[in-house]
């Protein structure tokens, strides 16, 4: 039969698009980790991550570009590509959820939880038994203390709705953004409350080959494979509750699932990286451009695009004033803002022709 | 075939439907109708398990509605909704695509013999010619044709429309019942117009008041005397060509 619907030619369409953002983030990871104050050239990073990764070639390198690759810039990049991919597809999924294309991985409050840990932790020397990991581990308690309250005032006679999703979130948001505000105002340390916005503003900085890379690895990793599984209940709620229902998807279970596993990405993230605005936001609505809005071909798009984007804001950020070191929030809300801009432009042209 | 027995629902303290009892038989297509907040809609959310009715039962092809899985009943019941969703991005095509999913394991994906049947389902009302479009740009009439094009994508054993004519125009309007009436499959159908439930339906329940006004068929449920009471119209029946026809008049232009 021919191609009547034109799924063929959009299934070879995305697995371009697929391939070609591939090859994208595997010359953005070179080129990011030969960048900064040392600069290595793409070959050799190229050549010392191949034999850290597959044990092959012969070393041609000296042992301190090798420390720089292996145990600073990799993990850095690495964590970069975790975070993006993960905002872009939380993103993917609550727009779907809550049915509103401003919908971003911060509408459910989760930051502002984590970042009331981040900043008890900061300031207060909360989570301080947790060692190493003090920080992390306070601001992720945070990020789930807030789910668990937004999961609470939204739930009603065993129901998560959309509009009670949203009104929750940003209720809660607000609560734990006076409360970290008020810890700031509480310690009067200027030199803490300076490390606190750097850390509410987002930075990959605490990378490092530990537990915490890993964990972010699997949490992302396994969010983005149920999402792109789960594509097509995600088209039918997004289309509609009734519809949901319709075609065989019970959308307040189905929802709720989503809740869990999105609350818990997002507060594993935030907890790795600070709150990093815009990505969440802006890629999901780039990937549909890119293939359009089916799920199955927008969610692993979106985690490409995400983390691509991501890693080389960190690159601006690590590159523009340095020695010194911009929070990489500042980056993504400057390249975020005109792109959104451009995508409404784009949409209001769309929606009148 | 779907049945109910003593089901009801309640806005608040308002009840709307109250002890309801329906049968759509197989083969056959049942026509909900009664005047605006009588119910229909509501009658048919509680057919498909959208609303759970706290007393009474549900049942399709004798198994409780509550015993079927989500992906079960979406195989047994293919629904129309008012619901567009005009916000979406999907495209014509994906959107009646959509429809096949309930057919499809989790890890499975739309083939070639899906693909046929959501082009031939689109054929069917009329729509080929929109399948790339994006939905959200179609009139209302094109989109209420596209979800009927997904319903029949479906391929459901029942299916139930609210309303379907909404946004047709005549001629989509009989098109889109006759192809209903065409498929031979048990249907629920809620009208607005009369004329198209007398053309279109075999059985009809009339609701007015949060209860059953009448019930059987075509013929004996619209009759002028238990019509009149419930919409307050004055109505004249006329038999034309083999069909029923109803005409209405204001009780008072009557009058003076």
């Amino acid at each position: 039969m021919q191609d009547v619907l034109g799924v063929s030619a959009q299934r070879r369409r995305t697995t371009l698009w697929l391939a070609g953002l591939i090859v994208g983030l595997v010359v953005t990871g070179v080129i990011a980790v030969g960048t900064g104050a040392i600069a290595i050239g793409p070959a050799t990073v190229a050549r010392i991550l191949v034999h850290q990764l597959f044990g092959l070639g012969d070393v041609t390198w000296t042992p301190p570009q090798e420390a720089i690759v292996w145990q600073v810039r990799f993990p850095r990049v690495l964590l970069g590509v975790l975070v993006g991919a993960g905002l872009a597809v939380c993103g993917v999924a609550l727009q779907a959820m809550v049915r509103n294309v401003l919908a971003d991985p911060y509408l459910l409050g989760i930051n502002s939880g984590a970042s009331s840990g981040a900043a008890a932790a900061i300031l207060f020397g909360a989570g301080a038994g947790f060692g190493q990991y003090a920080l992390s581990t306070s601001a992720f308690l945070g990020a789930l203390a807030a789910s668990l309250l937004v999961f609470l005032i939204a739930r009603s006679g065993g129901r998560v709705t959309s509009i009670r999703l949203l009104l929750a979130g940003v209720a809660v948001g607000y609560a734990l953004y006076a409360t970290t505000s008020f810890l700031i105002f509480a310690s009067g340390s200027a030199e803490g409350a300076r490390s606190v916005i750097f850390w509410l503003l987002g930075s990959l900085g605490l990378a490092r080959w530990d537990g915490l890379l890993a964990i972010a690895a699997v949490v992302i990793g396994g969010t983005a494979v149920y999402l792109t599984i789960v594509g097509r209940r995600l088209d039918a709620l997004a289309v509609g509750d009734e519809t949901a229902h319709t075609l065989g998807v019970n959308p307040d279970r189905f929802r709720m699932r989503l809740l869990v596993i999105v609350s818990l990405c997002v507060g594993v993230l935030v907890s790795a990286s600070g709150s990093i605005g815009f990505v969440g936001l802006v890629v999901p609505h780039l990937a549909r451009r890119l293939v359009g809005a089916p799920h199955v071909r927008v969610v692993p798009v979106a985690a490409l695009l995400g983390a691509i984007l991501l890693v080389w804001a960190d690159v601006i950020a690590r590159v523009l004033l340095a020695p010194q070191e911009i929070p990489i929030g500042i980056i993504t809300a400057l390249l975020g803002a005109p792109f959104l801009l451009i995508l409404i432009r784009r949409l209001h042209a769309g929606g009148s022709a | 075939m779907i049945q109910a027995a003593d089901v009801s629902w309640r806005y608040g303290a308002t009840p709307v439907i109250d002890s309801v009892s329906v049968a759509a038989l197989p083969g056959r297509v049942l026509g909900l109708i009664g005047p605006n907040g009588s119910g229909k809609t509501t009658l048919l959310r509680l057919l498909y398990g959208a609303l759970r009715s706290p007393t009474g039962r549900v049942t399709v092809d004798s198994d409780g509605l509550q015993s079927l899985s989500p992906r079960e009943s979406a195989l047994r019941m293919a629904v129309v909704v008012q619901e567009t969703g005009g916000e979406t991005a999907l495209t014509v095509a994906e959107m009646v695509l959509l429809g096949r999913g309930p057919h499809l394991s989790t890890f499975q994906r739309t083939g070639p013999a899906d693909h046929e049947i959501a082009a031939r389902s689109l054929a069917r009302v009329g729509a080929t010619h929109l399948g790339p479009r994006p939905f959200s740009g179609l009139s209302g009439g094109e989109r209420q044709r596209v979800l009927i094009a997904r319903a029949l994508a479906q391929q459901a054993t029942h299916l139930l429309l609210d309303e379907p004519t909404n946004h047709l125009d005549i001629r989509y309007q009989h098109e889109v019942l006759g192809l209903v009436r065409g498929l031979g499959t048990c249907s629920i159908v809620v009208l607005h117009d009369l004329n198209l439930a007398a053309r279109y339906c075999d059985d009809l329940v009339l609701l007015g008041d949060g209860g059953v006004v009448a019930a059987g068929t075509v013929d004996e449920v619209l009759d002028p005397a238990i019509l009149e009471p419930v919409y307050g119209i004055g109505i004249k029946r006329l038999d034309l060509d083999g069909h029923l026809h109803l005409l209405f008049h204001p009780f008072t232009q009557e009058a003076a």
